[in-house]
């Protein structure tokens, strides 16, 4: 065996540090938590109706994000254009906004003052304090992150698969979803799964754009919030499920896409 | 393959293309035309524009001018604005690294072109199985591209590219992916493929002696036009530049082998003569000698030695690459000697002159053909 050099012990403490600081919150919820206080938690008013919110209003926004962000995604990633790289920019932009500042903007979009918010009024579509808002403040921070992966995902893609594709007879429709999909599959859920836990954990733009209404708007980062104010067990016991849920997502989609990693869906 | 037609009975229609297109390094200009049930084979070095031209004709890369008809249809016409899309022509096209579908087993690979014709999962994996088993890929159906080996891509590439009854044949180096051993098998088994096909062939390689044995013709290309056109040993033989003759490298002459005295192997050429050869074979050869192992001597002349071929030819042409000179020769079939500038001056080589060409047994491959 070598001597550890100074060096691989400082990278090694280097990993060692960030893995206790990153855990060690997470860790804290649980140890803070008895299981009772966990199931006692669910029982407290709103809380049952903030997880379902969360559970429906993150998988809404995620078959909008999947249906209009999977072909944008392979139109920048197969197509050269003047101003793609300008596209580009433009779609990740809500990455870098503060939440807050994301629900300023799309209450200045789509809010009953908002620039289209007269528009929205005219064809019967209410947003502020509706869930349907929760949707699309979900989408509006979500979906960049599925964007960008899967326009990886699709870059990735060896493209002569697609020519060998087109001229087996197979229109560039059907070439997207039997061979452009499938082998990139392992990219997109990881874009999906970065997604979705990013839509679980909003909090500032739900807040500011779609407000807080238990049962229509609040989801749990919401009740979580709310309860702390009154109940710190039961905000722990609450922060407890969302990380278990979040997790058990995260590893599902995780396990998934290790098993088709090689691109074996078949079919 | 074995007995069976594996291409349907098609009209017997021809390709035809011309084609200008602007590339990074230079112009491609190119135009030629492959009778039904014909291989051309496009040699050439890399980055010659070979691979283009057959993505032209697939409809996966359009020219800045040109037309792509097959036999009565029109597959592109740049001036009317006719541009099929690739799904519709229906070119069996084998890539140069085969681009199986990852995803799928061998079968649903071989599968994937008969959607469109054949109603049914089931009945489509029965056409693909059938088909493998004439491969001799029957075992490998549910195998995933990944755990092939490289012979065996290539078969469920050829398969797969022949399976929707292709209206032409796109080859895009189909042997360089393999290794010395499985390409010899894969080259026989190619040259029947495409004995059968009554489709024209287009097959793109950088080698010429493949070119020469799979090939009805070989087109030679450079810088994205083509140099010179004709049967393989007429290039060897009577290159038009010191370009193909440095190309074309081997020459190559045909033949039937049987087995001769002291373990040699005597190919019968066709015309008349024979030659010796200490690669085993039978049957259809092709016979490969690069030219420079070709000595020339003035007629009557013999030397001892080691076996030596012998065929009296003619001086057709003289043509000087560098120090080196290229004497194309003409005999029952045509070949050519590489020889130094000074043994031209000795024995007074020029077009017209009867010599005699002679090389070892050692220095002549055969190839089944």
């Amino acid at each position: 065996m070598r001597a550890l050099r100074p060096f691989d012990a400082l990278v090694t403490l280097a990993l060692a540090l960030a893995l206790c600081f990153l855990t060690l919150p997470v860790v804290a919820i649980f140890a803070g938590t008895r299981p009772g206080e966990l199931v006692a938690s669910l029982g407290e008013p709103g809380v049952l109706d903030a997880l379902s919110l969360s559970l429906k209003a993150t998988l809404a926004a995620l078959v909008v994000i999947v249906v209009v962000g999977a072909p944008a995604a392979y139109v920048l990633a197969t197509r050269s254009f003047r101003g793609r790289s300008a596209v580009i920019t433009l779609v990740e932009l809500p990455l870098v906004l503060p939440p807050a500042v994301a629900g300023i903007a799309l209450l200045a979009a789509l809010g009953p003052q908002g620039l289209l918010g007269g528009w929205l009024e005219d064809a019967g579509v209410r947003l502020v304090f509706e869930t349907a808002g929760v949707i699309v403040a979900l989408v509006f921070v979500a979906a960049p992150f599925f964007l960008s992966q899967a326009q990886a995902a699709f870059s990735a893609v060896d493209h002569t698969w697609l020519e060998a594709s087109r001229t087996l007879g197979a229109s560039e429709a059907r070439t997207f979803l039997s061979v452009m999909v499938p082998s990139a599959l392992p990219g997109l859920l990881s874009g999906l799964a970065l997604a979705w836990g990013r839509a679980l954990g909003e909090f500032g733009a739900t807040l500011i754009f779609a407000g807080s209404l238990s049962g229509v708007t609040q989801t749990t980062p919401l009740a979580i919030y709310e309860l702390f104010a009154t109940d710190l067990t039961a905000a722990l016991a609450l922060s407890a499920v969302l990380v278990a849920i979040s997790g058990a997502l995260l590893l599902s989609v995780k396990l998934v896409g290790g098993r088709v990693a090689p691109g074996l869906l078949a079919r | 393959m074995r007995a069976r037609k594996l291409l349907s009975e098609g009209e017997g229609a021809g390709l035809e293309l011309r084609a200008e297109l602007r590339l990074d390094a230079f112009e491609l200009a190119i135009e030629l035309a492959v009778p039904a049930g014909s291989c051309l084979a496009l040699a050439g070095p890399s980055g010659a524009g070979k691979s283009t031209v057959l993505r032209i004709v697939a409809g996966l890369v359009r020219p800045d001018r040109g037309s792509v008809r097959c036999g009565e249809v029109t597959w592109l016409e740049t001036e009317a604005g006719i541009d099929v899309p690739p799904e519709l022509r229906h070119c069996g096209y084998v890539f140069q690294d085969y681009a199986l579908f990852p995803h799928l087993k061998a079968w649903q690979n071989v599968a994937y072109g008969l959607r469109g014709e054949v109603r049914g999962r089931a009945e489509r994996r029965r056409r693909a199985e059938a088909l493998l088993e004439r491969f001799g890929l029957a075992h490998l159906a549910d195998a995933h591209p990944r755990t092939l080996s490289g012979g065996e891509r290539q078969r469920v590439a050829l398969a797969r590219a022949l399976a929707p009854s292709p209206r032409a044949l796109l080859l895009d180096e189909p042997l360089t992916a393999l290794d010395s051993r499985t390409r010899a098998t894969a080259t026989r088994e190619l040259a029947s493929v495409l004995r059968e096909a009554d489709v024209p062939t287009l097959l793109v390689t950088h080698d010429f002696a493949e070119a020469a044995t799979l090939g009805d013709t070989v087109a030679v290309m450079a810088e994205g036009r083509l140099v010179q056109h004709g049967g393989a040993a007429d290039l060897a033989a009577r290159p038009v530049s010191a370009f193909v003759a440095d190309f074309t490298g081997a020459v190559v002459l045909s033949g039937v082998a049987r087995p001769g005295p002291e373990g040699l192997t005597l190919v019968d050429l066709d015309g008349g003569g024979d030659i010796a050869s200490v690669d085993h074979a039978t049957g259809p050869v092709v016979a490969s000698v690069f030219p420079w192992e070709i000595a020339l001597e003035p007629p009557g002349e013999t030397r001892g030695g080691s076996p030596r071929n012998r065929l009296a030819v003619e001086v057709a042409s003289v043509t000087p690459l560098g120090s080196r000179v290229r004497v194309g020769l003409e005999g029952v079939q045509p070949l050519a000697a590489e020889v130094t500038a000074a043994s031209v001056r000795a024995l007074g080589i020029a077009p017209g002159r009867t010599v005699v060409a002679t090389w070892k047994a050692a220095a002549t491959r055969l190839t089944s053909s």
